[in-house]
């Protein structure tokens, strides 16, 4: 509790234990009037106060005034007729209980949810003479080495230089499954280190470091409003003027028409309706427990290793219907291998340097992958002029032949006829002096969970999956087959892919969006231009985390479909909680007008309401089992 | 140019008001409230006196909702 909810606490006994007390007190008349005066000064001065200067800035309609209203109307009546104050002072009282009830909720909700992702470290380890000292992890320059023992959270981003070790990367990526470090490998600050002492020089400040940025994005996340928090506050700027014009006019035009028909106007009656009705409207409920469903529902996210980017993102996360996957690094491992040579007279450490040598300059994973197969070191001097055809492949010089290693067009656009190949996989045609060499096939493996992840996804409600992909037909309908992909587009170059997402997006039906799921660093132009962009694995990518709407920070496929049903959850906490506000009030507002309620009613209309939508949206925060 | 405030406001619907009586302040091009989170984004106009607007923008909170306050 804050101090001003402890004062108000205090507040609150003291005032209750004096109404009991004048209860059994035998004062009447003016005395017990100013005897009661005093409980109600105690609960209710800052309201008086507020409604004062309310009306001073011209704010009148607000619940301050209203309470002031109704409870020193409630005191007059009691002046002027019942003699008993009782109901304004527990009526004032009752109201500043739900106050303090809501304003701690909802602190203490927001204390769990933000301490639910609370994984930033606080010290960090230099050594300075044989000895570790604690720092504060901002005053880590980049280049410095830090140590982090075992137990200990990598507070900075870096690379190992020296000693073995398993890392705890589920504060991250809300899996626990370790990963392990060696020297020269890069690690990520906000995991933690399990086994062995670690000494790391940092590539990044504090500020710029992987854990900072997560948490960054995920507390500034609720500041990207959905549509349903701005509908909400749309609708609460006119329905407070609204419901204050209803309120009137049950005071005034009841009465009036009595008096027509010539019967008593009642007006006392009349008016404690309107003020019942005034209390009754509040739309508190609505308008804290919407944020409220939003937050828990980011901050539960972000605990599995999602990273929702705005509230807005959250919502439309709910409402996918297609899925468009790209294929290599996203439903595959990204990592070829070379899984066969055919129709190569050479022997196959032959056919595989010369393949080595002309992929030599390339960063393309096929050549990445050849240059793996070969596994020794390359004389770069047998290499003579390289000429790389985007799209087809190389050809360079070696040993003084011409070798030419890429696909069909490219033998077709040399003269040679290649050979085509039974099996699927991608085929790097081999040409060694102007006549055909044989092929090699190189194959992309599937991810373990992919097939299971496309599954899930279908059942979580989505209409459709889409895969994009680079490669030859007939690997992506392979790959597609195996996992049970609904539609597949192979051979695009990066430009075809923005334009089917383009094609996709004019023909899908309204109000449903269309996902892109890439790794963030080739598909960026393709995640803008979908409605909802999702990166993957973007543990140590920033150029992921800057490119899409959600971010995966880990690698599995799975984990989309766990996105969507999160997303589902909020979205229909949050429907739960308008239904409820709404319809809760709109049924007291109704009994409020008929005079079947009274200022007890309308105050648990308000905060009762109110904290029955607080509670619910809090099951927005329990993802773990979805 | 933004720049980020930490804000007490009990309320939800407060915060809302407070949102939208900053965003007619002149020398504001777009104002944020967010309630949970308890801060206040703000992108000033070009050329603006961030200080200065700052002192008008917490006039105007002030006069919807008494009880708020603004840490500049």
């Amino acid at each position: 509790m804050t101090k001003k909810q402890k004062k108000m606490l205090v507040r609150i006994l003291v005032s209750a234990a004096l109404l009991i007390a004048l209860h059994f007190l035998p004062v009447s008349g003016i005395v017990r009037f100013l005897l009661y005066l005093v409980p109600y000064g105690i609960i209710g001065y800052d309201i008086l106060r507020k409604a004062w200067k309310g009306i001073l800035n011209r704010q009148v309609f607000d619940e301050n005034f209203l309470m002031a209203v109704a409870t020193l109307g409630a005191l007059a009546i009691g002046l002027l007729k019942t003699g008993d104050y009782e109901e304004a002072v527990a009526v004032m009282l009752f109201y500043q209980v739900g106050e303090l009830f809501q304003s701690y909720a909802v602190g203490k909700s927001r204390r769990n949810i933000s301490e639910l992702m609370d994984i930033r470290p606080d010290y960090a380890n230099i050594e300075s003479d044989g000895q570790l000292a604690r720092v504060d992890p901002d005053e880590v320059a980049v280049g410095t080495v830090i140590v982090v023992n075992p137990g200990e959270k990598v507070p900075l981003d870096g690379v190992v230089e020296s000693g073995e070790s398993s890392l705890n990367t589920s504060a991250l990526t809300g899996e626990s499954v370790p990963r392990d470090v060696k020297p020269g490998e890069a690690v990520v600050s906000g995991c933690i280190n399990m086994s062995g002492v670690l000494r790391i020089r940092t590539t990044k400040v504090f500020g710029e470091s992987t854990v900072s940025k997560v948490l960054d994005l995920v507390e500034n996340a609720s500041s990207r409003k959905s549509r349903s928090e701005n509908f909400i506050s749309r609708f609460a700027r006119w329905y407070t003027p609204a419901v204050v014009f209803g309120a009137l006019a049950l005071a005034v035009l009841p009465p009036l028409v009595r008096l027509i028909l010539s019967q008593p106007p009642e007006w006392g009656e009349w008016v404690y309706r309107a003020l019942t009705f005034l209390v009754i409207s509040c739309p508190c409920a609505l308008v804290i427990s919407i944020p409220l469903s939003f937050f828990a529902g980011i901050g539960g996210a972000g605990k599995a290793g999602i990273l929702i980017k705005g509230s807005n993102w959250l919502e439309a996360l709910a409402k996918t219907g297609t899925v468009v996957f790209d294929k290599t690094g996203t439903l595959t491992m990204g990592v070829f291998d070379v899984v066969d040579i055919h129709h190569s007279e050479l022997d196959r450490e032959t056919m595989i340097e010369y393949a080595a040598l002309a992929e030599s300059a390339s960063s393309h994973p096929i050549a990445v992958s050849i240059r793996k197969a070969w596994g020794k070191p390359l004389d770069m001097n047998r290499v003579g002029k390289v000429e790389e055809i985007s799209g087809n492949g190389v050809v360079v010089e070696i040993d003084g032949q011409q070798v030419a290693a890429g696909n069909s067009r490219l033998m077709r656009s040399l003269g040679i006829e290649p050979i085509e190949c039974h099996s699927t996989g991608t085929i790097v045609h081999m040409a060694i002096g102007g006549s055909y060499a044989g092929h090699i096939v190189i194959s992309d493996v599937i991810k373990p969970d992919a097939a299971k992840a496309i599954a899930a996804l279908k059942q979580s409600g989505v209409r459709q999956t889409v895969m994009l992909t680079g490669d030859g037909k007939a690997v992506a309908a392979e790959v597609a087959g195996e996992l049970g992909i609904d539609e597949v587009w192979s051979e695009l170059l990066p430009e075809d892919k923005v334009e089917k997402v383009e094609e996709m997006l004019a023909g899908k039906p309204a109000g449903e969006i269309l996902a892109f799921v890439g790794d963030g660093i080739n598909d960026a132009p393709v995640l803008t231009r979908a409605d909802l962009g999702i990166a993957m694995g973007a543990l140590g990518s920033d150029a992921a985390i800057e490119a899409a709407d959600v971010v995966l920070m880990d690698d599995d496929p799975m984990k989309i479909s766990k996105a969507i049903r999160i997303a589902r959850k909020c979205m229909r906490i949050v429907y739960e909680n308008i239904v409820l506000a709404i319809g809760v009030k709109a049924a007291c507002l109704v009994l409020g007008a008929l005079g079947l309620a009274n200022m007890w009613l309308a105050v648990f209309a308000d905060v009762g309401v109110m904290i029955l939508a607080v509670l619910n949206a809090i099951r927005a925060l329990f993802v773990s089992k979805l | 140019m933004k720049k980020t405030y930490k804000i007490e406001v009990d309320c939800a619907n407060c915060a809302n008001k407070m949102e939208n009586a900053a965003k007619k302040v002149p020398g504001i091009a777009d104002v944020t409230v967010n309630f949970m989170t308890q801060k206040m984004i703000v992108d000033f106009a070009d050329g603006a006196d961030d200080a200065a607007v700052m002192k008008q923008v917490v006039k105007a909170c002030k006069k919807v909702e008494d009880d708020c306050e603004i840490y500049l």
